[in-house]
């Protein structure tokens, strides 16, 4: 294979891993928005995903390695997408008490949890930090999970098998994620009232909807994959891998929230758009203009959001807006 | 649930509503209320506006719940507290502002939120909103998206909504108010069909001409109180508004003699085009005298909207002339003021009093009070930094007095004001600009009888004053007793011109229907 060939592989793989945490809190914020959140919390949900994530991964080896056991690497992996999908569904279940029931300001709610968020995971990921002596990591066997995955024979294959077969289970879980919700929204029921919900409320109330229980659920289970989302990046990603740093998240939250719109609200575009913007990200590791500074490669995503917004604006068709209640809160005796 | 009631059978009631009480904070909307619907009758809820008619049935309807009452369904007392429950007792609301999702099809809006298998199976759905269609006498597409539907499509899909939920007592809330003469003849025509299948019906209305059509018996409330309830047979028009209003009042609508004055527009061959290209007017050519009032009748959405915002700048044209005579300092001035600026326009004595759907949407700022919003109007004439509030009171304040606006203060949000006060005070506003023509579009639209003729005789009063009005309307029979001329607007072209005292509703029915080029193109 020529070096060429290598190197678009290469970029490809990598493109694929960068939009992983972007496509689950893509996905994720779908969902929610779905039923008529906009729940602007996304960082702040993928913040908490990350540190409890790889929290629960490193307590769960201490208390391990404390009885005199040895830590199962597949235990830790579960334990940490339990925590993350709760850290996420905890940030988003305080966004859908004070939105739904209490009827605060969506916007002002769903900064303010990103705010929040990014608080919480750099308070606890410095403070474990801290207590473990410098920086908090999780053992080899548990970063190995989250690693490339050995599919022998299948990876062999010459470029298929690097095109298909050189990634972590989490790409595979995302496409999952993403063919299922795509399942549930046009060929359900639940999923037919869900986007009900979200384009008018008050019509699917007076259908029969429990329009509060589906606020919640999909609120819930939307910031449970943006939760997901922030996992990746603490766990598998090449920056952290099972190590914490810093403001890891770093953008992903609102680059997730500008894809919804770029893939106007379609579960099947938001993967092949993830796939652009992780292409973004990553491109100036392999394709390096000469004399362009790495800072102007760091743009093109948060340009490319820009150029999003603005055409999302000018082009409007029906199925492919936004859901029509998004942004305000239902009330039934309202007149 | 009886199903089918054999013909032998004592009456029984489909419904019966005992001293239900609801307030919303300090207002009684309803106070001790009590309604009975007989099996397979057509029960007509007449009442004026805030009269607690729509209270009513939405807590029968499960969107609200009565703070004391009782409900009985077939003789057994029920609690409805949510729509779910009323529909499993058998009662389906058809909602003056239709609750169905846009972007959805006919068939995923009937079938939102039924129970039934997890996955949609969109053929068999399709299947069986066809048969039902088919027993009653329907026409429906159930692929078709709401969005892409006319009013009465979307009437038909409620419709639908509630019989394939197994309703047996239907509720309709206006239902004529956004239809055709011809399609109100279908729709009742459709009601019949469904007595004949044994459905219990309950019509709200304010029409009296169409409770004597359709209804059984005749049921009426007056400010949240219950007043009678009546045989159809055996009451008139007269005695039905005393006891709606609790007064006399005179049914007729006033249509005073003026001498037709000089022509104040003369527009030639305008044309409108949509952001998305559609033609929403084409070629229409009309004059507007003074001392007259000119109607534009049409099904909804047939260019009246354009119209009204082409006439005042709102829009930009794709063609044609608008020629404006008036007067200013004792000279008469001839201009073209197509493709002027709105405030150029409004300026020189063009004005519009738009009454949109929701009527503090384009007209009113909802949370701003009278005097603000009068402000709003003609702010230009304050000059400097600051708003000169003193200036503008005592005006409203005899705005107040000369229309019987109901309010608290002039400090009141005119959002806290009922929707007869919303428009008097929309309509006093522009009639203090002291304007010379005149654009109203549905200026009684969900009003009450009292409310219109208030209005009716504000026109009328323009009028008499020399200036043209243009009165855009829905009610043909309003428009045939208060116009001078009758303009027909059907896709986006003027079908004709009529003198209302010479032709007939049917004329004009007709007229409004007459497949043109637009409109094929338009409902696709």
């Amino acid at each position: 294979m020529s070096s060429e060939w290598t190197i678009f592989l290469n970029f490809i793989n990598m493109a694929v891993l960068a939009s992983t945490p972007l496509l689950l809190a893509t996905l994720g914020e779908i969902l929610t928005e779905k039923s008529g959140n906009l729940n602007l919390g996304v960082e702040g949900m993928m913040f908490m995903g990350a540190i409890a994530s790889l929290g629960a991964a490193y307590y769960y080896e201490k208390a391990v390695l404390g009885l005199g056991g040895t830590p199962s690497p597949v235990m830790a992996t579960l334990v940490a997408v339990a925590a993350a999908a709760a850290a996420g569904g905890l940030g988003a279940l305080i966004y859908a008490f004070l939105v739904v029931t209490l009827r605060a300001n969506q916007n002002v709610t769903g900064l303010t949890l990103t705010i929040f968020g990014t608080g919480f995971a750099n308070f606890f990921g410095e403070l474990i930090g801290k207590q473990a002596g410098g920086f908090v990591q999780v053992s080899a066997p548990t970063k190995a999970m989250f690693g490339i995955i050995n599919f022998g024979a299948l990876s062999d294959i010459p470029v298929l098998g690097s095109l298909l077969f050189r990634y972590n289970w989490m790409v595979y879980f995302g496409l999952v994620v993403m063919l299922a919700m795509a399942f549930f929204l046009n060929r359900s029921r639940s999923g037919l009232n869900l986007r009900a919900v979200g384009e008018n409320p008050a019509t699917a109330d007076a259908a029969g909807v429990n329009v509060t229980r589906y606020k919640y659920v999909a609120t819930i289970t939307g910031g449970a994959l943006c939760g997901l989302g922030g996992m990746f990046i603490s766990m598998s990603s090449t920056a952290c891998a099972g190590v914490w740093v810093h403001n890891s998240v770093n953008g992903y939250g609102w680059l997730a929230v500008a894809l919804v719109i770029f893939a106007t609200w379609n579960p099947s575009r938001a993967w092949l758009c993830g796939l652009v913007f992780g292409g973004l990200l990553v491109v100036r590791n392999y394709y390096p203009i000469p004399g362009l500074p790495m800072q102007i490669y760091a743009m093109f995503p948060y340009i490319a959001t820009i150029l999003v917004l603005v055409f999302a604006s000018i082009r409007q068709i029906k199925e492919h807006a936004q859901p029509a209640s998004c942004g305000m809160n239902y009330f039934r005796e309202e007149r | 649930m009886e199903n089918n009631p054999s013909p032998a059978r004592a009456v029984q009631n489909a419904v019966e509503m005992r001293n239900i009480t609801k307030t919303f904070g300090s207002v009684v909307a309803n106070d001790k209320v009590c309604l009975m619907l007989r099996q397979g009758e057509i029960l007509a809820l007449l009442g004026e506006n805030g009269s607690g008619k729509t209270t009513l049935m939405n807590m029968l309807s499960g969107i609200y719940l009565q703070d004391s009452g009782e409900i009985l369904i077939c003789n057994k007392p029920v609690t409805i507290r949510s729509p779910k429950d009323a529909y499993a007792l058998g009662i389906g609301m058809i909602h003056q502002h239709f609750k169905l999702v846009d972007v959805l099809t006919a068939g995923e809006n009937i079938v939102l939120g039924l129970q039934g298998k997890r996955t949609l199976n969109r053929r068999e759905i399709n299947q069986k909103v066809r048969q039902i269609a088919q027993k009653y006498g329907f026409e429906i597409d159930p692929t078709k998206k709401v969005y892409n539907m006319a009013v009465s499509e979307k009437q038909t899909v409620e419709i639908i909504k509630a019989l394939y939920r197994g309703a047996e007592t239907l509720i309709l809330d206006e239902p004529t108010a956004v239809l055709t003469p011809q399609e109100t003849t279908k729709l009742f025509d459709v009601l019949r069909m469904m007595k004949a299948h044994g459905k219990s019906i309950i019509i709200i209305t304010h029409k009296l001409n169409e409770v004597m059509e359709i209804s059984d018996r005749v049921a009426i409330l007056r400010k949240g109180e219950y007043i009678a309830t009546v045989e159809t047979a055996a009451t008139t028009q007269q005695d039905l508004t005393e006891m709606m209003v609790g007064r006399r009042v005179k049914l007729e609508i006033d249509r005073p003699a003026c001498a037709r004055g000089e022509r104040k527009l003369h527009v030639t061959d305008l044309t409108c085009v949509s952001r998305e290209g559609v033609t929403k007017l084409s070629g229409v050519n009309f004059d507007a005298f003074g001392g007259e009032i000119l109607g534009v009748a049409g099904v909804a959405g047939s260019g009246q909207k354009e119209l009204c915002e082409a006439i005042t700048g709102l829009r930009q044209l794709a063609g044609g002339s608008i020629l404006y005579r008036y007067q200013k300092d004792a000279m008469t001035i001839e201009e073209n003021i197509a493709g002027m600026r709105a405030d150029q326009i409004a300026h020189r004595g063009v004005s519009l009093a738009f009454v949109p759907e929701d009527r503090l949407g384009m007209g009113l700022v909802a949370n701003m009070n009278i005097v603000d919003n009068v402000i709003l109007r003609s702010y230009q004439e304050n000059r400097g930094i600051l708003i000169n509030r003193k200036k503008y009171r005592p005006i409203c304040e005899k705005m107040i007095k000369d229309l019987d606006i109901v309010t608290p203060g002039l400090t009141t949000p005119v959002r806290r004001l009922s929707g007869g006060n919303v428009q008097k005070v929309l309509l006093g506003r522009e009639i203090l600009s002291l304007p010379q023509v005149l654009l109203c579009a549905y200026p009684v639209r969900g009003l009450d009888i009292v409310s219109s003729y208030r209005i009716y005789s504000l026109l009328n009063a323009e009028k008499e004053k020399g200036n043209a009005v243009i009165f855009i309307g829905e009610d043909l029979d309003v428009l045939m007793d208060l116009c001078d001329r009758v303009m027909v607007l059907c896709g986006g072209q003027v079908s004709g011109i009529v003198d209302p005292r010479t032709c007939t509703k049917e004329e004009i029915g007709l007229m409004m229907t007459r497949v043109g080029d637009g409109r094929e193109g338009e409902r696709a």
